[in-house]
C-alpha cells in the first residue's frame, strides 16, 4: 500500500448506509409497498420447447379479486435492433419475448402469461386456471449438441452472423468472432512444444440473496412510477419505455437498496410484466420472484466449451495461442463470448494469436451479465494450459507468466495497446506475499493462475449541493451495489477539504438526476467518482465566486483551502476565510443556493489484473477439496475505500470457489432444471471458506485524479484455474470440466489411480 | 379462510396479530407487523435471511407458522440494537466492512448474536459453522468472521 497522500482517501469509514443495513431499516425492492396494492404473479412454461397455440384466460379472469392478466399479447412487437445491456448487447426482439413469451416457450421457466390480484393465495389459483396449450418440440440443452447440424433450431430465422457468405439455413449459432494478432500458424512452427487441451464449464448464476421484485404504480395520466432492485433504474426505464411505448419523461423510477447482482441485474424481468399489469388493473402492483423463479428465469452466465492450443520454446517464451470459445447464450444470443474470447489471453504479450468464439442458443434461460462476464470460462481454459507449460518446462508457474506478462505496450489481440498496467507489479507482489514465500504444508498442495478484466468508464451524471448550514449532499444515479457511497463522499470530502461526516451521498431516481449508465464493468467508483469529483470542483467554483463578490475581489484572487475560501496572497487584501457554513449563509446574498454539476462520458478505465494463490488438500475417497489458505493479489489503482476493495477481492474469489468446486445447472432428459433452490444448488458458505487474504497493488490510473481502476471483475477470473492447478499437482489429475465437485473429482481420481498405480 | 388470533411478544413489546393457518412468521413480520428488516431470500430455510430468535432458539422465520408464535418471544434484527446504541455487533459489522449489498446482514446479524448468547468465546471455526446456515455471496465471509470475533473479543474486555 502507498503512503496516504490524502486525508480521506485511502482511510477506512463507515458507510454512510451503515446503521439502516444493520438494523433492518434499509428498504430492498420487497420491502416497498403502496396503499391498494395487488399481488403479481407469472405462469411459466413447464417445457424446455414448446409452441404456444393458444392461451385461455377466461376462467382465471372470472375468479373474484383478480384485476388484470397480460400475455405475450399485451406487449407490442419490437424491431431487430441490438442495444447495450450493461455489459452485454441485447436485441429488443429477444428482451419482449424473454420477459412474456409470445410464439413459444424456449425454456423451463419462460413466462407467458401474469396476474395481478387482490391477494398472493388468488394470484396462485388465478395462474392455475389460465389454459395455456403447448405443441412440444425437441429441446436442446448442450452448447456443443446445440451446434450440430441435426441440432433442433430455437430461432427459424436466425442465420450465423459474422460467416461469409450468410448461410442459408437456419442454425442455433447465432455469431462467430475472430480476433488474430500475428500468424498464430507460423508461430506453433516456432515453438519448441504445444499442449492443447479442451476444457468445459456449466452454468452458473449471480446468486444474489435478493431476488427479483418490483413495485408499479401507473397513473390514469399515463404517468408511471417504478420502485426496483437493479443495478441501473435508468436502464430499467429505457427497457421498459420501450417495451411500453411510453416516453421516458412518463416514467419514474426509483432504485432500492439493492440485495446484490453480479451483474444479473441489469436487465429486466417484471418491471415491465407489473407496469402492463398496474395499467390494466389500474391499481400498483408489487411482484417478488421466488427464489426457484430467480433460478430458472433469471441469469445465469453461460456454460462453455473452450479449445486452448499454446506453443512455448524451451526458454518459458509463450510464442502461439489458439483459443476457441462456445458460449452458451440461453434462448437468445447474446452470450458474453466477445469479451470471453477478448479476455482470454489479455495477460500475456504472445506474437502469434487467434481466438475464435461462437455465440450458441440453447434451451436455457437467457444469461445475463455475471462478473467480469465470460472472462472466467476462458481464463479457466487458458490458465490451466498455462500451468500445463510451466510444469512441462518446471519452471515455476509465476516465473512463467512473469517472462510473459503483458506491460505497458503490449498491443492486444482485440486491438488497443495497454497503457500503464500492473501485471507485472501484481505478478512480482504475489511472488513476493508471505502465502507464496510459505512451504507447503504436508498433503496440500498449491496452485496459482491470473486473470483480466478491462473496467469500463461510460456515462455518469452527478450533482452536489451546499445545506443551508455548509453541509454537503452528493447526488449520483449510481446504485450502490457494494460501499460505492462512502468511496464516492470520501473524493467529495477530499475535494471540499472538510469532514467526511459532512458530505452524504445519495442515489437519486430517474427524474431526480441526470442519465447514468448501470452500476457495472467495475464503473461507479472510477467513472460516477469522476463525476462526484467534477461536481464537487463546480461547486467549488461557485464557493469562490461567491467569497469573491462578498470581498469585492477577482475570483482569481481567491483558493479554495482545507473547506474554507482563502485569499490568494496577501497582495488580494487580508479577509477572514470563509468556511462553507459562511458561505451557505450568505448565499442568498451572493446569487443564490450553492450547487455544483456534471455529466460525462468517463474515457481512460484502468484495465485490471489479478493473481490468486491457493494451498488446498484433496480428500481422495470422497473428492472432497478442502482450501486451506487463499491469497487475491490484484493491481486496484488507488484503494479509495480499502475495506471495500479488499471486499471485492474477497468476495469475487468466493464466487470463483463456487463455480470451481460446486455450482452448476443441472437438467433432465426433458430439459427441466433439477436443483433450482440453495439446497441442490451449492453457494460457499462460511464454513467452507477460510479467510480470503487480499494484497493491494497500487498502480494508479492516471486518467482519474486519484487514480481509481475498477476492482470489482477480476477477483472472480483467477479462482477456478488456480484451484484446478492445485488440484492437478496434488493429485496428478488435471481437471478440465467444472465443477470439480466431489462425485467428478472423486471419479475423475478413480478413473486415474490403475494408471498412477502402474507409473 | 377464519384467522387465527396470535398473542405473543416482539422484540420485546406485547404483540397481538391475525393471521391465516398457513402464513409464515416471516410473512407476518413483514406483512401484518411491518417489520421487513427479516428478508425472504429462498422461502426453503437455506439461506438464513429470515433468521428471528423464538425463546433463545435461532430459527428461520419462512419455517415457522406465524400461529406457533403463541406465547412465545421473538427478537427480530429491528430489537437488536438498545434505543439509540447500535448491538457490539451491529457496531462492528459497520466499522470493519462485515457488508456489503446488507440484505443477508440482519440474518446473520440475528445468527451471530444467537451464537454469542451460547458461546461468548468462539474460535474461528466455532464461527464458520455457527454462521454455516446464513448465504452472504458479496464479501466470502471473511469481514463478517472477522467481526463477530472481534465483537466477541471486545465482550470479553468489558465484562472482565
Amino acid at each position: 500500500m502507498s503512503e496516504h497522500r490524502y486525508k480521506w482517501v485511502g482511510t477506512r469509514q463507515n458507510r454512510p448506509d451503515g446503521a439502516d443495513k444493520v438494523t433492518g431499516r434499509a428498504r430492498f425492492a420487497a420491502d416497498f409497498n403502496l396503499p391498494g396494492e395487488l399481488v403479481g404473479q407469472v405462469l411459466r412454461s413447464p417445457h424446455a420447447h414448446a409452441v404456444i397455440k393458444s392461451i385461455d384466460v377466461s376462467r382465471a379472469a372470472a375468479l373474484p379479486g383478480v384485476k388484470a392478466i397480460v400475455t405475450g399479447a399485451d406487449f407490442p412487437e419490437q424491431p431487430d435492433q441490438v442495444v447495450p445491456a450493461g455489459e452485454m448487447q441485447v436485441n429488443l426482439r429477444d428482451v419482449t419475448r424473454n420477459i412474456m413469451a409470445k410464439e413459444k416457450a424456449l425454456y423451463e421457466g419462460h413466462a407467458v402469461a401474469a396476474v395481478a390480484a387482490t391477494t398472493a393465495d388468488i394470484a396462485k389459483k388465478a395462474l392455475a386456471l389460465i389454459e395455456v396449450e403447448y405443441e412440444k418440440l425437441p429441446h436442446v440443452i448442450d452448447v456443443r449438441e446445440a451446434m450440430a447440424e441435426d441440432a433442433p433450431i430455437l430461432h427459424p430465422q436466425m442465420r450465423t452472423e459474422g460467416v461469409t457468405p450468410t448461410p442459408s439455413k437456419a442454425s442455433n449459432i447465432a455469431k462467430r468472432l475472430e480476433f488474430t494478432k500475428g500468424d498464430a500458424a507460423a508461430g506453433f512452427v516456432k515453438a519448441d512444444f504445444v499442449i492443447e487441451r479442451e476444457f468445459t464449464t456449466q452454468p452458473v448464476h449471480q446468486g444474489y440473496i435478493e431476488p427479483h421484485a418490483a413495485l408499479a404504480s401507473a397513473s390514469e395520466d399515463g404517468q408511471v412510477q417504478l420502485w426496483t432492485t437493479t443495478q441501473g433504474h435508468f436502464q430499467v426505464r429505457g427497457f421498459c419505455c420501450r417495451l411500453l411505448e411510453l416516453e421516458t419523461s412518463q416514467l419514474r423510477v426509483t432504485p432500492s437498496e439493492i440485495g446484490g447482482g453480479f451483474g444479473g441485474k441489469t436487465v429486466v424481468y417484471l418491471e415491465p410484466v407489473a407496469i402492463r399489469l398496474s395499467q390494466k388493473a389500474g391499481r400498483p402492483v408489487k411482484m417478488v420472484m421466488s427464489r426457484e423463479e430467480v433460478f430458472r428465469a433469471s441469469g445465469p452466465t453461460s456454460g462453455g466449451h473452450v479449445q486452448v492450443k499454446l506453443g512455448a520454446t524451451r526458454d518459458g517464451r509463450i510464442v502461439a495461442a489458439d483459443v476457441t470459445v462456445a458460449l452458451q447464450a440461453g434462448a437468445f444470443p447474446g452470450s458474453p463470448v466477445g469479451p470471453s474470447c477478448m479476455c482470454s489471453l489479455a495477460c500475456y504479450d504472445i506474437e502469434n494469436i487467434r481466438v475464435v468464439g461462437f455465440d450458441v442458443v440453447s434451451n436455457r434461460p437467457k444469461v445475463a451479465a455475471y462478473r467480469a462476464p465470460g472472462a472466467p470460462i476462458s481464463a479457466w481454459a487458458v490458465e490451466s494450459t498455462v500451468d500445463l507449460v510451466a510444469l512441462e518446462l518446471g519452471m515455476d508457474p509465476i516465473e512463467l507468466r512473469l517472462k510473459n506478462a503483458a506491460k505497458k505496450g503490449t498491443k492486444t489481440h482485440y486491438g488497443p495497446t495497454f497503457g500503464v498496467i500492473g501485471m507485472v507489479e501484481t505478478l512480482e507482489a504475489a511472488k513476493a506475499s508471505a502465502h507464496y514465500r510459505s512451504k507447503v504444508k504436508p498433503g496440500h498442495a498449491r496452485g496459482v493462475a491470473a486473470g483480466f478484466w478491462f473496467n469500463i468508464g461510460a456515462d455518469s451524471s452527478a450533482a452536489a449541493h451546499v445545506g443551508e448550514d455548509g453541509t454537503v449532499t452528493i447526488i449520483s444515479g449510481s446504485p450502490d451495489i457494494g460501499g460505492s457511497r462512502a468511496s464516492l463522499a470520501m473524493m467529495a470530502a477530499e475535494e471540499l477539504g472538510i469532514d467526511y461526516d459532512k458530505v452524504r451521498p445519495i442515489v437519486a431516481d430517474t427524474a431526480s438526476i441526470g442519465f447514468s449508465f448501470v452500476t457495472g464493468g467495475s464503473r461507479v467508483t472510477f467513472a460516477t467518482g469522476l463525476a462526484v469529483i467534477n461536481a464537487t470542483r463546480d461547486m467549488i467554483h461557485q464557493l469562490k465566486l461567491r467569497a469573491a463578490k462578498l470581498w469585492e475581489v477577482d475570483v482569481d484572487g481567491v483558493v479554495w483551502q482545507d473547506g474554507e475560501a482563502r485569499p490568494s496572497s496577501t497582495n488580494v487584501g487580508e479577509f477572514e476565510p470563509l468556511s462553507l457554513a459562511k458561505l451557505a449563509a450568505s448565499a442568498s446574498r451572493t446569487g443564490g443556493p450553492i450547487n455544483g454539476h456534471a455529466q460525462l462520458n468517463a474515457q481512460g478505465a484502468g484495465p485490471g489484473f489479478g493473481v490468486h494463490i491457493v494451498d488446498l488438500k484433496v480428500d481422495a475417497d470422497t473428492g472432497i477439496v478442502t482450501i486451506d489458505r487463499y491469497t487475491a493479489v490484484q493491481d486496484v489503482g488507488t484503494a479509495i475505500h480499502p475495506s471495500y476493495v479488499e471486499g471485492q477481492l474477497q468476495g469475487g474469489a468466493a464466487q470463483g470457489i463456487g463455480w470451481a468446486l460446486n455450482e452448476e445447472y443441472i437438467y433432465d432428459a426433458r430439459g427441466k432444471l433439477q436443483n433450482a433452490g440453495f439446497l441442490d444448488y451449492r453457494m460457499p458458505v462460511a464454513s467452507d471458506l477460510p479467510m480470503i487474504e487480499t494484497l493491494l497493488v497500487e498502480v494508479p490510473n492516471p486518467s482519474h485524479p486519484y487514480g481509481v481502476r475498477g476492482v470489482g471483475e477480476v477477483p472472480i477470473v483467477p479462482p477456478m484455474a488456480a484451484i484446478g492447478n492445485a488440484i492437478a499437482r496434488a493429485t496428478g489429475v488435471r481437471m478440465v470440466d467444472l465443477p470439480m465437485s466431489p462425485p467428478r473429482l472423486s471419479a475423475a481420481l478413480d478413473a486415474a489411480s490403475p494408471r498412477l498405480a502402474a507409473e | 379462510m377464519a384467522k387465527i388470533h396470535v398473542t405473543t411478544t416482539v422484540n420485546g413489546e406485547p404483540t397481538e396479530f391475525l393471521c391465516t393457518a398457513t402464513q409464515t412468521m416471516l410473512d407476518v413480520l413483514r406483512d401484518v407487523l411491518g417489520l421487513t428488516g427479516a428478508k425472504e431470500g429462498c422461502g426453503s430455510g437455506d439461506c438464513g435471511a429470515c433468521s428471528i430468535i423464538v425463546d433463545d432458539r435461532l430459527v428461520c422465520g419462512c419455517l415457522m407458522l406465524g400461529a406457533e408464535a403463541e406465547g412465545r418471544r421473538i427478537l427480530t434484527i429491528e430489537g437488536m440494537a438498545e434505543g439509540d446504541k447500535l448491538h457490539p455487533l451491529q457496531q462492528k459489522f459497520v466499522e470493519l466492512a462485515a457488508l456489503q449489498c446488507g440484505v443477508c446482514t440482519p440474518g446473520v446479524l440475528i445468527a451471530a448474536k444467537a451464537l454469542l448468547d451460547r458461546n461468548p468465546d468462539p474460535t474461528e471455526t466455532e464461527v464458520r459453522f455457527g454462521l454455516a446456515g446464513n448465504l452472504c455471496r458479496c464479501t466470502g465471509y471473511d469481514k463478517i468472521v472477522r467481526a463477530v470475533l472481534e465483537a466477541a473479543a471486545e465482550q470479553k474486555e468489558i465484562a472482565r
